[in-house]
């Protein structure tokens, strides 16, 4: 029963980090732009966050956990903004190709990550590796009293506040894409940009938002892992291969952030699955790991096989949108 | 209200080379420009100091020449596997698991085979079996795509993750010494299943390798007839369909050599260069050369150019970073500033500019 819980509990801690960067994602596809630039978004924001934290908790006497913990926030999300609006100046306006667009801002942004993360202590005159525990300590407050009811506690208050912010924004995201109606025209967007233009809808300006917030949104994701899954220190390519989930979670939510919050603890649960099966050696363990990739291309498969409506991407994915060329 | 905007763009009609050439030229100044600044920024150099270290880093000595060759030449060969499938608007974002399964299935032939079979025979088997490998990885994939229509951009962007965990699963195995995982240099005292030096030079098999294909390849796209239904199918899938070709026989056709090639291209890693393989055998090239093939539109010797290019600029800021003892993904982020200014400029050599008049 124990084991069972931890389980749950850990696949759940897993889960948050990709849940925010499929979020992202998902409405930044909803547009109908296909980021594959989100891996690397997650790293800047991870990193601007613990960048923002660092200086912060540096240059004041007795750092305040709460403000750290503004800074790092509003940090994270304007740095990954950044990232997007830099893919969304080449795809949007400049009409470079998606996806090699993408492919782009994922090197570059690992690599943002990974050079701050490795050199900034160095850079600011200190030594050895950065560690922001004031901050961190605030992203990793529980609930008090509820975190300690027996199992149902463990379950489901034992977590972080973003914890509940990637729940919450979950619903919200949804509630926005399905039940609005700037949700209903950034759809059409999606679809079929050339009905919606017609339709006098501003098709850059919700290209752009849409972009830039979900890069937002999935820097957020870097941000949890930095702090609340590593206590506010950096590894180099820890983050490692969550981004690359987060793109899989949004086909297998088939483009429903509802779908992805249950699907995002089901892939916390298949990436760490072979720690929890007794007697698996070390080479089973390995194979134990691909399961999130594969199930998502099962489900890939099953998707274009129904050829059900609502589960397809968007129409207009992967386009880039060029009102005189018809 | 209805204010007329100053300008307003077109497509263009046809570019002059010179233009295109001048457009390229300004893109790759005004992106040193800023990766001049951000190192500059970062450990207060002297802007020249920079281009010099990049200089020396990349080609400072003939050792490193023969590094920076040899690197190019890897992510050219993944380039000029690529090109097909991309012309062919097929998004292989695949060859990173391509290169890996080549690479995999290379080093279970040193491993197994070393003592069974002469050199130049294992050899050939590395390289038929890497390609087979490859190919076999890209044709998963396609198979689906021709079928039934399924997303390949996602489908094989999976694939390479699959391809990573196969990797580690058979490092299990392979692994030297016990309980390092990794496999360290395979066969270090017989060195059988390495391409041979030739005449002192390590490298000469890579050349050589890589330039057949590149040369092949730019025939085969532009004087080929199967190039052409290539082409045919990449301008519009309906297109192809009306003039007879079969869309599906060509996709799978195309793919099979797309991923032979990537297959090749770890052939030459593990056999001529690294002789050995982990995760990072790979390490990124096979997403930076779908970036070198779409940037030379399929020409392959433009990708030459290339691929020399970035990796010139990836060994000069990996030099600057080990001067300043900052960490080596210093290349990374200037490998992306030059990308982003590269892609930019694309609009300008497929897009005009002109001013409204009244």
């Amino acid at each position: 029963m124990g084991t069972i819980i931890i389980f749950i509990q850990k696949a759940i801690v897993q889960g948050m980090g990709i849940l925010f960067g499929a979020e992202g994602e998902i409405l930044t596809e909803k547009s109908g732009n296909l980021n594959l630039g989100i891996p690397g978004i997650m790293y800047m924001g991870g990193i601007a966050g613990l960048m923002g934290a660092f200086f912060y908790e540096k240059g004041t006497e007795n750092p305040n956990a709460f403000v750290g913990m503004l800074i790092s926030l509003i940090c994270a999300f304007l740095c990954a903004m950044l990232g997007g609006l830099i893919y969304s100046i080449l795809t949007i306006t400049l009409r470079a190709n998606q996806n090699v667009t993408g492919l782009a801002l994922t090197t570059f942004g690992t690599g943002f990550g990974n050079f701050f993360g490795g050199s900034i202590s160095k850079l600011a005159g200190g030594v050895g590796q950065i560690s922001v525990s004031t901050t961190a300590s605030a992203y990793q407050a529980k609930i008090p009293g509820l975190s300690k009811i027996p199992v149902i506690g463990s379950i489901f208050f034992s977590y972080g506040f973003l914890t509940y912010v990637a729940l919450l924004l979950a619903i919200l995201l949804s509630f926005f894409l399905f039940r609005t109606r700037n949700g209903l025209n950034l759809r059409a967007v999606g679809e079929n940009p050339g009905t919606a233009d017609a339709a006098g809808i501003n098709v850059s300006k919700y290209k752009y938002l849409a972009t830039c917030i979900g890069a937002g949104i999935a820097g957020l994701g870097g941000l949890y892992f930095v702090m609340e899954y590593s206590g506010g220190t950096w590894t180099d390519n820890g983050f490692g291969d969550r981004g690359w989930l987060a793109v899989a979670l949004v086909i297998f939510a088939m483009w429903k952030p509802i779908n992805a919050i249950w699907g995002s603890i089901l892939f916390g649960a298949l990436y760490i699955l072979y720690l929890y099966i007794p007697g698996l050696g070390r080479s089973t363990q390995e194979i134990f790991k691909a399961l999130p990739y594969v199930v998502t291309i099962i489900v890939l498969v099953f998707i274009s096989f129904r050829k059900k409506k609502e589960d397809q991407p968007p129409e207009g994915l992967g386009q880039a949108y060029f009102r005189e060329e018809r | 209200m209805n204010k007329e905007p100053m300008f307003h763009m077109s497509k263009r009609e046809s570019i002059t080379l010179g233009k295109r050439i001048m457009i390229y030229v300004a893109a790759i100044l005004l992106a040193l420009i800023v990766c001049a600044a951000v190192i500059v920024g970062l450990v207060h150099m002297n802007p020249l100091g920079v281009y010099k270290a990049i200089f020396d880093g990349a080609l400072g000595s003939s050792r490193r020449i023969w590094i920076t060759i040899r690197d190019t030449l890897v992510l050219l060969c993944i380039a000029v596997g690529l090109a097909p499938a991309f012309k062919m608007r097929f998004w292989n974002i695949g060859a990173e698991g391509q290169v890996l399964i080549g690479g995999v299935v290379s080093a279970a032939c040193m491993i197994y085979l070393s003592d069974k079979v002469p050199n130049v025979v294992l050899i050939l088997l590395m390289l038929a079996g890497s390609a087979i490998g490859g190919l076999i990885w890209g044709l998963i994939p396609t198979f689906f795509k021709a079928h039934w229509n399924t997303n390949e951009t996602l489908f094989t962007l999976m694939m390479n993750y699959v391809a990573m965990q196969v990797v580690t699963f058979c490092i299990c195995f392979w692994e030297n010494p016990k309980g390092s995982n990794s496999v360290g240099i395979i066969n270090q005292a017989t060195q059988a299943g390495w391409l041979p030096s030739v005449a002192g030079n390590a490298y000469f098999w890579n050349v050589v390798i890589v330039t057949i294909l590149t040369v092949a390849m730019f025939i085969y796209l532009k004087y080929s007839k199967q190039g052409y239904e290539v082409a045919v199918v990449g301008e519009s899938d309906s297109t192809a369909r009306y003039a007879g070709i079969n869309v599906s026989k060509v996709m799978l056709r195309t793919m099979a050599i797309s991923g032979a090639i990537c297959g090749i291209a770890g052939f030459i890693l593990v056999s001529g260069s690294a002789h050995t393989i982990s995760t990072s055998t790979a390490n990124g090239r096979g997403f930076t050369a779908i970036i070198v093939a779409w940037m030379a539109k399929f020409n392959t010797f433009i990708m030459i150019l290339i691929a020399f290019g970035l990796v010139f600029m990836e060994k000069g800021a990996t030099q600057i970073a080990s001067q300043y003892g900052l960490n080596e993904n210093a290349s990374s982020i200037m490998l992306g500033i030059i990308l982003f200014f590269l892609l930019g400029a694309e609009f300008f050599i497929n897009y005009k500019i002109e001013r409204n008049r009244k």
